[in-house]
């Protein structure tokens, strides 16, 4: 069956490559010193909807993302890669959400572009590592979730029949559509961006993104599809006091730069005893187990 | 994230080289794909310049993060035979996979086709960054370039047939080899009559050393003419996988490049179709596809240089000795400043080679719609004798350098780089191969040996002097030429052939240094802070190279030849 998928994306920066200029003096993030990339949980998601697409070419999967107009990048990827189009959150009155605003926003993005089938995203994003994102925007909507998922086997009958990992092993679940999931890390990585498509969509942008003297206008004017949406709060029918910093109960108390210092170390033998009483030590401080 | 492409700016460098902008527009004929209604098709210069970035951004990508990750075990698990079928290595599926699934086949093939239309430029550099991620499958993923000569002699009803199926990744093979008939191609036996019932032609033989012998479509070299013997009997065929008839029989077990299949075939009246005319598939076909796979070689070769240089110089910079980081020895600085030298002036002369290529076959293309003009005509001329002339030493320096550079690489790793978990080793095994197969240095120099003897590159070596701006290393490669062109003289006069023959090498190694150094020098003129080093390395060596080279030759007669026949 064919189905409208949604992929909720994050541009990121990449926490991965942290060099010494990452963080400012102030302790904050220097974005500037850290490249801008697509979250890479949101690429396994992205890969699942593809696979979709594959088996049906008439599914729609488009990329969802809220940032500032640069983040107009993570659309373009994903159209790259084989995403039809995708929307870009962008305003003011956005900036400075916690997950709880952000879900929000999506939320409302969501049911704007209507009749989707299935929300897809990443377990969770490497900057925030909260992984509450896509079950809050499944509360919000009302609809079914899985989480940890690490391929979506099948879709039939209005149903996703779906691996997730758990601890110790793997689950398959079943799931009435319309359904959020969330893909893990060690699903299947996401296809390389194509050439064809790139060539084809490479001067997509939103409109934000278009500086004045851009030379390509003409080429946006004769195609739309190079044409990207992009919603503010008004557009998406948002309610600005949930939106951004005044929607997040969440805020950044102090933020300290710490410097991790070895603590007083211990020697023990390889004798069963020993091992033991550490087994035992790390299970009382809860360091494992 | 890795990116072999961004990761070395020196290929941006020649990608943007000043007779692109020329090129570009001979290829994309006005742009005319565009007005067509072709959305991926360029609308300018500038976007296709644009276009061919992209491209190698993902092939970059690709090499880094699939290739070159699979690239050990792909080397330790090896191609398979099964029911006479060959089964790939488990990662070189993979890999298969990901290239398909970023759209880099059917590079070089008109859009119309369903091609991306590159130049071939832009394929060697792509073909140079997948070889670097893993030599053996560039063999496989460049072998695709087999359908320009079914693009360029095929009937348009084979190309219709033959060219999407490329261009959605289809692999192919060039099945020329023969146990009896290696360097000497004219003594292929493979037998092909035609079949006057099913109204086809049929394959009946064996193929020997078939690079990914068992692709989806095959251009195959056979003797059409009964009772013939030599070249003029022989004619060029398609044999498409699809329809049977072709069993691996046997895969080679191998020194290097252990992802790419080696098969040896047997054709049991194997439905076929003749390509192009008869009796020409040695003497046009197969020339034109040997000079598209000679570049091919040449990028691998460059691609692996470029790797080798990246080991030794990481190894370099981490490992200490006595106290002191090894980077800092003038011994390993040295090797390290001659490797990359190397590396650039290779390079240089790969992407020179390459537009020589490009420039005469987009006219030729050209000439496929319209006449051409008295003076395209020239051009056309021009560069179809310098694409000729450049070809056979782009291809054998470069398969050299790449051994070269692969043995400093081990050279500097010390004992680490003769243990097995090193990548240096592996990349000394797979460059072995790249100065024996599509015709060895030596016959590289046979190639070559006319246009150093009818003054071709003394010309091309006079037109860059005059072009390259006044500088201190121009005025030091000025006397090696006069010693490179009394060294000619010198052979030409003996009037000898085996003299002749016996000092080939030496003058080609003159003629190809002495033009590598005038292109580095060039490259170095537009882009210091890239190549001003390795053009002074570079020139030096050509200087150490060219006196002694030439002293051996001035030195030389027929007399001496007795001391050096083997018995």
């Amino acid at each position: 069956m064919s189905l409208k998928i949604v992929v909720l994306a994050k541009q990121v920066p990449d926490t991965r490559n942290v060099g010494k200029d990452a963080m400012t003096a102030e302790g904050t993030v220097n974005r500037a010193a850290l490249p801008a990339i697509f979250n890479p949980e949101d690429l396994n998601a992205l890969e699942q909807a593809l696979r979709l697409k594959e088996q049906d070419a008439d599914t729609f999967v488009g990329i969802l993302t809220m940032g500032p107009p640069r983040a107009g990048e993570v659309i373009r990827e994903g159209m790259f890669r084989g995403a039809d189009t995708g929307w870009l959150l962008t305003d003011r009155l956005f900036a400075g959400a916690d997950t709880l605003a952000t879900s929000y926003a999506l939320a409302t993005a969501i049911k704007k572009i209507g009749g989707v089938d299935l929300v897809i995203g990443g377990r969770q994003a490497i900057d925030g590592d909260t992984a509450q994102v896509g079950p809050q925007v499944a509360q919000k909507l009302g609809l079914n979730q899985v989480t940890y998922a690490e391929e979506i086997l099948k879709i039939e009958n209005g149903k996703a029949t779906i691996r997730r990992l758990i601890d110790g092993g793997v689950e398959v679940v079943e799931a009435p559509l319309p359904l959020v999931v969330t893909v893990n890390g060690s699903a299947a990585e996401c296809r390389p961006a194509n050439a064809k498509r790139v060539m084809k969509y490479k001067y997509a942008a939103c409109p934000l993104e278009v500086a004045p003297e851009d030379t390509r206008k003409g080429l946006r004017e004769e195609r739309p599809y190079l044409n990207l949406t992009q919603w503010s709060v008004a557009d998406v029918d948002g309610d600005p006091q949930q939106c951004g910093l005044s929607g997040s109960p969440t805020k950044v108390k102090e933020v300290q730069s710490i410097a991790f210092q070895a603590k007083e170390s211990k020697t023990l033998s390889g004798s069963d005893a020993d091992v033991e009483g550490l087994i035992k030590e790390l299970l009382n401080e809860k360091i494992i187990g | 994230m890795a990116n072999y492409y961004t990761d070395h700016p020196e290929i941006a460098f020649h990608l943007s080289h000043p007779e692109m902008k020329h090129l570009v527009d001979l290829r994309e004929k006005n742009y005319e794909d565009a007005q067509k209604g072709i959305d991926y098709a360029p609308v300018d210069f500038d976007d296709a310049m644009e276009n061919y970035r992209r491209v190698l951004e993902i092939t970059g990508d690709v090499a880094a993060n699939t290739l070159a990750v699979n690239s050990e075990s792909v080397d330790l698990e090896g191609p398979h035979l099964e029911n006479n079928r060959m089964i790939y290595a488990s990662k070189t599926v993979e890999n298969l996979e990901q290239t398909r699934k970023a759209g880099l086949y059917g590079v070089s093939m008109p859009r119309r086709y369903g091609g991306l239309n590159l130049p071939n430029v832009v394929f060697s550099m792509a073909s140079e960054l997948v070889a670097a991620a893993d030599a053996g499958f560039q063999n496989i993923w460049s072998l695709q370039s087999c359908i320009d000569t079914l693009y360029e002699f095929g009937s348009e009803e084979q190309r219709q047939k033959y060219i999407p199926r490329i261009c959605a990744g289809e692999t192919m093979s060039m099945d020329l080899t023969e146990p009896d008939a290696g360097s000497d191609l004219q003594r292929v036996m493979l037998k092909a009559t035609f079949d006057e019932k099913e109204n086809c032609w049929r394959l009946n033989g064996v193929k020997r050393f078939i690079t990914n012998g068992d692709s989806d479509i095959h251009l195959v070299l056979a003797r059409s003419e009964e009772g013939t013997k030599d070249g003029r009997g022989l004619s060029m065929f398609i044999y498409d996988k699809r329809n049977g008839g072709v069993d691996v029989r046997h895969i080679e077990h191998k020194l290097g490049i252990h992802g790419s299949p080696t098969c040896e075939l047997t054709y049991k009246n194997a439905k076929a179709e003749l390509c192009g005319d008869r009796k020409m598939g040695l003497i046009k076909y197969v020339m034109a596809l040997m000079n598209g796979a000679r570049l091919g070689i040449a990028a691998q070769s460059v691609g692996l240089s470029q790797e080798a240089y990246n080991e030794g110089l990481a190894y370099a910079r981490e490992r200490a000795q006595f106290g002191e980081k090894i980077i800092n020895f003038p011994a390993v600085y040295d090797m390290l400043s001659r490797m990359k030298a190397k590396l650039d002036a290779g390079r240089s002369l790969l992407y020179q080679t390459a537009r020589y290529v490009d420039l005469y076959k987009c006219l030729e293309d050209i000439a496929r719609d319209r006449k051409l003009t008295p003076e395209e005509r020239t051009e056309m001329k021009m560069y179809n004798r310098l694409a000729d002339a450049f070809t056979p030493i782009a291809k054998g320096m470069n398969s050299e350098y790449a051994n070269q550079n692969a043995y400093d690489a081990i050279s500097i790793h010390g004992g680490s780089g003769f243990i097995m978990e090193y990548k240096s080793q592996r990349l000394y095994r797979d460059a072995r191969i790249f100065s024996i197969y599509e015709g060895t240095t030596q016959l590289q120099v046979v190639a070559a040996v006319r246009y150093i003897t009818n003054g071709t590159y003394l010309q091309v070596m006079r037109d860059m002097m005059a072009k390259t701006p006044d500088c201190e290393l121009k005025n030091r490669v000025a006397p090696l030429i006069d010693l490179y062109e009394k060294a000619v003289a010198y052979v030409n006069d003996a009037n000898n052939q085996e003299v002749h023959d016996f000092l080939a090498r030496r003058l080609y190694d003159m003629t190809c240094e002495i033009i590598m150094s005038l292109l580095i020098i060039d490259d170095a003129s537009r882009a210091p802070e890239l190549f001003e080093k390795s053009a002074n390395v570079y020139v030096r060596m050509t200087e150490e190279d060219v006196c002694a080279k030439s002293y051996y030759v001035m030195h030389f007669t027929e007399a001496d030849l007795a001391a050096f026949r083997a018995e």
